[in-house]
C-alpha cells in the first residue's frame, strides 16, 4: 500500500485529507508539534479504514530538526502533503515582530525547510508526489492579511519552481490554492456560504488531483476565476479598496 | 461568529454563536472563557434543547478510539454520528444496541437524550448499554462515570439534555448480527383496539412500531400498520443478498432542496398521504427481508425532509402514557382527529420497563406526532398536555420546544432529584440551554 505523510496533522483540513487518503487505502503518517494529540486520529484511521497509521513529532519552525525527523519515519512516504499553516493576527504582526516571524516561518520558511529535504529524497528516488496547501491569499496582497498572504505567495512560487525541478527527476508537485474553508482557523470569520468549502471538499479535490497528477488546483474550483478577476484590478484602483 | 440556528423542527430559531473543538484542551479553553454554554451535536433534537446563546459543536470531536471486534465493544469521542458508526461496525457483524429513527445523531446526543428505538420493550434505552463515559463538568474537570462509578452523574447525564456537562467520550456494547438485513412483517390493523391487540400478540419480536392514521373517525378510528422485525439470518437471505450478507449497496439519497410553502401540508394532503399509505399494503400481512436502512431509517432517505413543513417549522409532540391508561391514548387521538390537526406522521410504540432517573421512556404507550407551527397550535398542545398529565404521562424533552415548566415538574417524578444533581456538577449554571431556562432547571 502507498503511504502519505501529512505535515501539520492537527488541523481540520489535515483530518479530512488523512481520512480521504485512508479511505483510498493509503497508509498514513501523521506529523504535528503535539504528537500526543494525534493519538485519537491515529486510532480512528486504523479502525475506520483498516490501514496502518503512525504519529510523529514535527515542528515546522524547528528547522534543524527536519532532516532527523524525515529520516526517522518508518518508511519514506510516496506522497508528502504540507498542510500546516498559521493565519495569525495581521494587526498584531504589523508591529510585533514575534507574531510576524511566526506567520512567515510557519507558512513559508518552515515549509521550504522540510520540503527541500523531501524533494532531495524524491529526486534521488525518481518518484514521489509533494503537495503544498497554499492559499489564494498569496495571489494578491490585501491590507487585511498581507503577512499571511506574502508568506503563502512565497510558498506558491517555491512550489512552482520545485515542480519545474522535480519534473526532470520523475517526481511531481501539486499546488493547492484553497479559497475560504470552514475550519477552526476561520470559525470567528463571517464567510459567504456559496464561496466556502468544507474541509472534506478540499480533501476530495486534493486526492483527485494527486491521482490525476494535476499541477495547480483551486478549491472550490471557481476560485481560479475569482482570483483572475481580483488579480486583474489595476493597482491604482486596488490600493484604494478596503479588502 | 453570530448566526441563526435552529434544530430539526426549525422552531425555534435563535441568533447565537457556535464554536467547535477537535481537542479536549480546546473545549476546556472555551468553557473557561464563557459563562454559559450548551453542547450541540448534529442538531437533530427537534426543539430548543441544544440551543443557547453560546453553543459548542461536538461534530469535529468525532474520532473512533477503540473497537473490540471480538467482544463488540465500541469507544469513541462524542461527536461521531451513528451513520458513521454503522459504516464501521455492520461489515464486521455488529449493530447498534439501540437506535432512534434517524442515524444522523451523534453519540453524545444519543446519551443526552437517552434515545430509544423499536426494540425498547426488549433492550431498553441507550443508557442500558453504556459501559462508561467521560463528562466535563462545571468545575472543568473530566469525570469518568458509569452505573457503578459517579453513578449520580451517570444517571443525570443519560437523558439529562447536556445539563451536567459536556459528554466527551462514550464506551458502549454492540449487538451481534449475522446479516445487514431485517426480516420484516407488516400487519394492517382496522382500528386502535386491533392495533393494540397486535402489539400484544407480536411482543416477542425484537423490533416493533406502528404507523397510525390519526384522521380516521368511527369504526376505523386509529387504524394503522404494525411493523415488526428481526435481524435476518444468512439462511433467510435471497441469493443476491447472500453474496455479501453484511454489506448494503449504496443508495442515492433524495433531498428537499428548500422550505416548501407552509400550505403544502394541510389537512387534505395529510389525509391523502395517510390514505395512500394505508392502502398501499393491499394484503393484510406482508413478509419480506429488507436492508436495515429502510427498516430503521425510512425518513433518512429524504435529506432535509423537515423543510416540507415550511419556513415556520414544526414541532414534534411525543408523549408516553402508562400501560394501564390506554383510554388516555384514545382521548388524545380523538382530540386530534376532532380538531382536524392530523399529523403527517404518527408513530405508536409500546415501551417496556425502564430504570432511569430522568429518561423519557416508561412502561406504556408512546405516540409521536408532527404538527406544523401555526396559529392556535400551542394552545391546542397545552390542552393535550393536560390530558397527558391527567393520565400520568410525560413528554420527550428531545422533541419538546414549548412545554410549560409546570408540566415538566409535575410529569417527571425525579425532576427534583435531577435538579439537585445538576446543582452538584453544574452549580454555576455553566451548562444551560433555551430549554433548560424555559423549564426552570437553570433559571
Amino acid at each position: 500500500m502507498p503511504t502519505v505523510l501529512i505535515l501539520g496533522a492537527g488541523s481540520d483540513m489535515a483530518v479530512a485529507i488523512a481520512r480521504e487518503f485512508a479511505r483510498n487505502k493509503y497508509d498514513i503518517q501523521l506529523a504535528a508539534r503535539n504528537v500526543a494529540s494525534l493519538s485519537p486520529l491515529e486510532q480512528d484511521l486504523r479502525i475506520r479504514y483498516r490501514v496502518t497509521a503512525s504519529s510523529h513529532a514535527f515542528d515546522a519552525t524547528d528547522f534543524t530538526s527536519h532532516a532527523a525527523f524525515y529520516i526517522a519515519l518508518p518508511k519514506p512516504p510516496d506522497v508528502t502533503i504540507a498542510v500546516f499553516g498559521y493565519l495569525g493576527s495581521q494587526e498584531k504582526g504589523q508591529s510585533d515582530w514575534n507574531e510576524a516571524a511566526r506567520i512567515l516561518h510557519t507558512n513559508y520558511t518552515g515549509a521550504v525547510s522540510i520540503l527541500n529535504i523531501v524533494a532531495d529524497e524524491y529526486a534521488a528516488r525518481g518518484n514521489g508526489t509533494i503537495v503544498g496547501i497554499s492559499s489564494v491569499a498569496g495571489e494578491r496582497g490585501r491590507q487585511s492579511n498581507y503577512l499571511y498572504g506574502s508568506a503563502k505567495a512565497g510558498f506558491t512560487a517555491y512550489l512552482s519552481g520545485l515542480r519545474n525541478r522535480l519534473f526532470h527527476k520523475g517526481a511531481h508537485v501539486l499546488s493547492v490554492q484553497p479559497g475560504f474553508v470552514y475550519t477552526r482557523m476561520t470559525e470567528h470569520l463571517k464567510l459567504p456560504a456559496p464561496l466556502t468549502a468544507q474541509p472534506q471538499d478540499v480533501a476530495k479535490d486534493v486526492y483527485k488531483a494527486v491521482v490525476a497528477k494535476k499541477n495547480v488546483i483551486y478549491t472550490k474550483w471557481f476560485w481560479r476565476y475569482i482570483m483572475l478577476i481580483i488579480k486583474s484590478i489595476p493597482e491604482g484602483i486596488f490600493k484604494k479598496l478596503k479588502l | 461568529m453570530e448566526k441563526r440556528l435552529a434544530n430539526w423542527g426549525n422552531y425555534p430559531a435563535i441568533s447565537c454563536d457556535e464554536s467547535s473543538f477537535s481537542q479536549e484542551e480546546q473545549v476546556q479553553d472555551f468553557i473557561s472563557t464563557h459563562s454559559s454554554v450548551i453542547a450541540r451535536g448534529n442538531g437533530r433534537c427537534y426543539g430548543d434543547a441544544s440551543l443557547a446563546q453560546h453553543s459548542v459543536s461536538t461534530l469535529k470531536y468525532d474520532k473512533v478510539l477503540a473497537f473490540d471486534t471480538a467482544k463488540g465493544i465500541f469507544e469513541c469521542q462524542s461527536g461521531i454520528t451513528l451513520d458513521q458508526i454503522l459504516d464501521i461496525i455492520v461489515p464486521q457483524g455488529w449493530f447498534l444496541p439501540v437506535t432512534p429513527g434517524t442515524k444522523f445523531i451523534t453519540v453524545g446526543g444519543a446519551v443526552a437524550s437517552d434515545v430509544h428505538g423499536k426494540n425498547h420493550h426488549v433492550d431498553g434505552s441507550f443508557s442500558g448499554h453504556i459501559i462508561d463515559m467521560d463528562v466535563i463538568t462545571g468545575n472543568k474537570e473530566t469525570i469518568t462515570c458509569s452505573a457503578d462509578q459517579h453513578s449520580d452523574l451517570f444517571w443525570a447525564t443519560c437523558g439529562g439534555m447536556g445539563l451536567t456537562g459536556i459528554i466527551t467520550r462514550v464506551k458502549f456494547s454492540l449487538k451481534k448480527i449475522g446479516t445487514a438485513y431485517i426480516r420484516q412483517k407488516q400487519i394492517k390493523a382496522d382500528n386502535l383496539e386491533h392495533l393494540i391487540r397486535l402489539f400484544e400478540e407480536y411482543k416477542d419480536y425484537t423490533y416493533s412500531m406502528a404507523w397510525i392514521d390519526c384522521l380516521q373517525k368511527g369504526d376505523a378510528f386509529g387504524r394503522g400498520i404494525l411493523i415488526v422485525g428481526e435481524h435476518a439470518t444468512p439462511e433467510e437471505l435471497n441469493e443476491q443478498q447472500r453474496k455479501s450478507p453484511l454489506l448494503l449497496a449504496a443508495k442515492r439519497k433524495l433531498s428537499v432542496p428548500f422550505n416548501l410553502p407552509s400550505f403544502a401540508l394541510n389537512t387534505l394532503t395529510v389525509k391523502a398521504f395517510n390514505w395512500l399509505y394505508y392502502l398501499k399494503n393491499t394484503k393484510r400481512e406482508i413478509n419480506n427481508v429488507i436492508p436495515y436502512e429502510p427498516f430503521f431509517y425510512p425518513l433518512d432517505a429524504i435529506l432535509h425532509w423537515n423543510r416540507g413543513y415550511g419556513k415556520a417549522g414544526f414541532v414534534q409532540y411525543q408523549f408516553v402514557l402508562p400501560l394501564e391508561k390506554k383510554e388516555g391514548l384514545v382521548a388524545i387521538l380523538r382530540k386530534i382527529s376532532d380538531a382536524g390537526l392530523g399529523s403527517f406522521l404518527a408513530v405508536l410504540k409500546v415501551f417496556g420497563k425502564q430504570d432511569s432517573l430522568i429518561s423519557f421512556p416508561m412502561e406504556g404507550y408512546t405516540l409521536a406526532l408532527d404538527f406544523p407551527v401555526r396559529k392556535g397550535l400551542f394552545e391546542f398542545l397545552d390542552k393535550l398536555d393536560e390530558i397527558v398529565l391527567q393520565y400520568g404521562g410525560r413528554l420527550y424533552l428531545s422533541k419538546d420546544a414549548r412545554m410549560k415548566q409546570e408540566v415538566f415538574w409535575q410529569s417527571y417524578p425525579n425532576a427534583q432529584k435531577f435538579a439537585e444533581i445538576i446543582k452538584t456538577y453544574n452549580g454555576a449554571k455553566l451548562f444551560r440551554s433555551v430549554q433548560s431556562d424555559r423549564l426552570l432547571l437553570t433559571e
